[in-house]
């Protein structure tokens, strides 16, 4: 008996303590939410967490903003993202089953390298990316943005850990002995299996592509092809100190978290830090 | 390809595939990492020199400056106070955001909890929002006008000694869920029965968490605050994101933004250069460093 109640008693702690913590961050969430409901006379009148009466008249003020332009940031978004993610899912994929499954020499060399990349901060990278994308005249372009995200140390090193659990060396054995090619093998037998990790690495590189704000603020000067981060930074920038303009801004913030955050709760048990147990339960 | 050709390929260990699986990575890391990091040292140690009255086209030249450029970057009173900015920032961050990740990896580990589930996907919710939409959020709930937060405690959260308070708690909110899903995958993979024989010698669930979870996670708090560490010294999207909200926020408030400035606004591309590379001195200095003490201290691995 006595065991019992401790038991119940030591649960009633952490479940506060996650309760907790679940408010404090489901707050900020819960208030833009709110908020852009409201029309620019209840912003400031009505109670915090009543809602509002102008969602709709806010999203179409903010489809008209500019002709249009924030439409034009969610659909650049989605290509930086979509586009980036892929190729670097891929390529992470590739190198990280080569690195898991061949044994050649320079690969430990290769693999810091790569790996290392981690540890080199954005800024020694961003400046000098831009200055040699402008020597090429691809400054403030599409690929300007897309391409130096390709690359993700992070990435590479999952997809390995990833290879090395989930693709049995007998298996490749025996494709070999039956006469397949190394480039076979990888695609047929090393991909397909490696997809649910694939899943997982592609999230992880989709909300960090979606999220960058440096590097697309330091190559675009064009707003029609900034993404959303830069684009609400402008909004805001041009809005700060206009209270006509906050109703467009919440409306903003909100309508780009809602991708993400849609993308977030569908894919619940792909969102994973440690793929060395191989297959997704 | 022929039979034989196929036996020979069969027998004996495969030379070139792994190399050619690797050359796009390899390409990319050449293109978008090694050349970027060689240019900045390259211009870091280049400055512009002006000859005669700096009119006409020739009269600009770019020529070797040697380190000046660094012993300007670090006798800059700038940049210091950045720095320190910076400094105190970091450590409220790094102590709070990890505090909070590890109150939160423990309490989704332990024997009874509730509702784990909810809170698991709650906090690690603003995961999703981008840094900048995260700071106007919170710009907007600082703010007098609209502020709730201000019904309920009157305090100017945008003033002068609040704002880095304020600013670390965009931070903190953005960056806890991360760390406890990282320091939660930890917990775990640590067997269960490493549980159950602590509490038949009884053991209460906080004396399991405090002497056995916390030990068992050390390798995964060190590898979360060097990365921390990293990142928070790189702080450039909260503080640049919160400036339209407040003017106690100035345009080189974090050495990052001093960068940028430098680079972009003044035009001073060698000033930045030099600047960037001495962040990343700092940064590396200051993981390794840590990585150092807590390893000599008491663990082994990190």
């Amino acid at each position: 008996m006595t065991a019992v109640t401790t038991r119940r008693s030591t649960g009633l702690l952490p479940t506060a303590v996650l309760l907790a913590g679940a408010i404090y961050c489901l707050f900020p969430v819960s208030w833009v939410l709110i908020a852009a409901t409201k029309s620019p006379g209840e912003l400031f009148t009505t109670p915090t967490m009543a809602f509002g009466t102008g969602f709709l008249s806010n999203v179409s003020d903010l489809l008209a903003y500019r002709d249009g332009v924030f439409w034009l940031w969610l659909v650049n978004t989605f290509v930086y993202a979509g586009g980036g993610s892929l190729l670097a899912t891929v390529v992470a994929a590739v190198s990280g089953y080569a690195l898991a499954k061949y044994r050649f020499p320079g690969r430990a060399l290769i693999f810091n390298l790569l790996i290392g990349g981690i540890l080199v901060p954005a800024v020694v990278l961003a400046i000098p990316q831009y200055l040699l994308f402008s020597k090429v005249g691809m400054a403030d372009t599409y690929w300007a943005v897309l391409l130096p995200q390709i690359l993700s140390p992070y990435s590479i090193y999952l997809a390995r850990v990833y290879a090395t659990a989930a693709i049995p060396d007998s298996l490749l054995e025996a494709g070999r002995i039956d006469g397949a090619g190394e480039w076979t093998l990888m695609s047929r037998v090393a991909l397909p299996l490696m997809v649910p990790g694939m899943v997982t690495i592609f999230l992880f590189q989709f909300v960090a592509i979606w999220n960058n704000f440096l590097l697309p603020f330091i190559m675009l000067g064009d707003d029609g092809k900034f993404p959303l981060t830069v684009g609400l930074y402008t909004l805001l920038a041009a809005g700060a100190n206009q209270p006509a303009l906050y109703n467009l801004i919440l409306t903003g913030a909100l309508l780009s978290i809602i991708p993400l955050i849609a993308l977030f709760l569908t894919m619940q048990r792909y969102w994973r830090t440690d793929l060395s147990s191989g297959a997704v339960k | 390809m022929t039979y034989s050709a196929k036996r020979r390929r069969a027998s004996r260990r495969p030379l070139l595939a792994p190399y050619l699986f690797l050359t796009p990575a390899i390409v990319l890391f050449v293109l978008f990492l090694a050349v970027p990091i060689g240019y900045t040292a390259y211009l870091a140690m280049r400055r512009t020199r002006v000859s005669g009255l700096g009119l006409g086209g020739g009269s600009r030249r770019e020529v070797f400056a040697g380190f000046d450029n660094f012993a300007a970057a670090i006798t800059d009173g700038e940049l210091w106070a950045g720095w320190l900015r910076v400094l105190g920032y970091g450590a409220i961050v790094l102590v709070v955001m990890l505090g909070l990740a590890l109150v939160f990896a423990l309490a989704l580990d332990s024997a009874r909890v509730r509702l784990a589930r909810f809170g698991r996907i709650a906090i690690f919710l603003p995961y999703a929002v981008p840094g900048v939409a995260a700071s106007l959020l919170w710009g907007f709930l600082y703010l007098p006008s609209l502020s709730p937060i201000r019904a309920v405690l009157d305090v100017d959260l945008l003033g002068a000694t609040t704002v880095t308070y304020s600013m670390a708690n965009v931070a903190v909110w953005g960056g806890t869920g991360f760390n406890m899903l990282v320091l939660y995958t930890a917990l775990r993979a640590v067997p269960r029965d490493y549980y159950e024989a602590a509490r038949l010698d009884g053991a209460t669930e906080t004396q399991i968490a405090l002497r056995i979870k916390i030990p068992l996670l050390m390798p995964a708090i060190i590898l979360t605050t060097v990365f921390s560490i990293i990142a928070t010294i790189q702080v450039f999207t909260e503080p640049t994101t919160l400036r339209p909200f407040t003017n106690t926020i100035s345009s080189t408030w974090s050495p990052l933004m001093k960068v940028y400035r430098d680079a972009f606004v003044t035009g001073d591309l060698y000033a930045a250069a030099a600047t960037s590379i001495v962040i990343a001195a700092v940064s590396f200095v200051l993981a390794f460093g840590f990585l150092r003490v807590v390893r000599d201290r008491a663990f082994g691995e990190g």
